[in-house]
């Protein structure tokens, strides 16, 4: 009964904010329904039993991947009105996709659910009390998907250097600090005596 | 009201269709796309971990932890694209994005 509650809750709470990250005016408050979207997400996996993928999903949608497109959409200078010209034309189409979409899935989820081993389910299998949801990942993960876990690593250290390669720029007219010259300094190249000649001042040319 | 497999497939069913109808309707707001990208990915997230917790095997979640992954490199990636593209044509207008073929 409290499960049927919680489930209902955060269900609801997931699908309308998921609505309005793509019906919202501001792309600001967009990213901040999509944090509310990955929070209840959150709550269904704990519903279901995977506390690890949960506070997963806290940590790296909520607190990177959600704060990384909030840093982009305050970064940018955008005039997002003139984005949404083509919105109330497309909305019939996207509508008619959509629901067609959405009636095929929910009658293959319905056929997959009542028929096959998934039919026999009881309920939501949390973690037993001999082994706890971390632990199982932990034993599966690292011996069988041992492989898959380096090649994550390695999508991930791709990523990450090809993010920094786009966005890195060096702009031609910043001074930078060249270490080489600098260490190579002495006396005789750094300084230079110049003789001004007494009353005349001195002008910027004879700095130089 | 006891919550069943179908329940859930029918909740990450609904967050994919709402990530394909915001594909459609924000044509032009890259940054939009990219979020109805991580709708997509989270409810291909909701089957996987619901299929295992209900059919008692753990695998489902070792994959969902390989889309998250993923689908973090992806947002990375994109919106370093994005940060490129607008630096370049000081607009996101996907529209645009067309001169960038060969």
């Amino acid at each position: 009964m409290l499960q049927g509650i919680a489930f209902y809750l955060l269900a609801a709470v997931a699908v309308v904010s998921a609505l309005l990250v793509v019906t919202a005016k501001n792309p600001v408050h967009s990213v901040l329904w999509l944090i509310l979207a990955f929070f209840s997400s959150a709550g269904l996996f704990v519903l279901l039993g995977a506390e690890f993928l949960a506070m997963l999903l806290v940590v790296v949608y909520v607190g990177a991947v959600a704060v990384l497109f909030l840093f982009v959409v305050m970064m940018l200078d955008v005039d997002f009105v003139k984005l949404r010209e083509g919105y109330a034309r497309y909305l019939p189409l996207a509508a008619i996709v959509a629901a067609v979409l959405l009636a095929e899935m929910i009658v293959i989820s319905l056929t997959v659910a009542s028929g096959g081993a998934a039919a026999d389910a009881v309920g939501p299998v949390a973690a037993t009390a001999d082994q706890s949801n971390v632990e199982a990942i932990g034993r599966v993960l690292y011996t069988d998907y041992v492989y898959f876990f380096q090649a994550a690593g390695i999508v991930l250290l791709i990523a990450m250097i090809g993010a920094i390669v786009l966005t890195l720029r060096h702009k031609p007219n910043i001074k930078r600090q060249n270490i080489a010259r600098q260490v190579g300094r002495d006396a005789k190249t750094a300084m230079e005596v110049k003789s001004v000649t007494t009353g005349a001042g001195v002008t910027p040319e004879d700095l130089i | 009201m006891a919550v069943s497999l179908a329940h859930y497939l029918a909740v990450a069913a609904i967050l994919f269709t709402i990530g394909v109808f915001g594909i459609f309707v924000n044509r032009k707001n890259v940054i939009i796309i990219l979020m109805s990208i991580e709708l997509i990915l989270l409810a291909v997230n909701i089957n996987f971990v619901a299929f295992s917790a209900y059919l008692n095997d753990i695998q489902g979640q070792i994959m969902a932890m390989f889309v998250l992954t993923v689908a973090a490199a992806e947002a990375a990636v994109g919106l370093a694209i994005l940060v490129t593209f607008f630096r370049n044509r000081g607009d996101i207008a996907v529209d645009d994005a067309s001169v960038m073929k060969g």
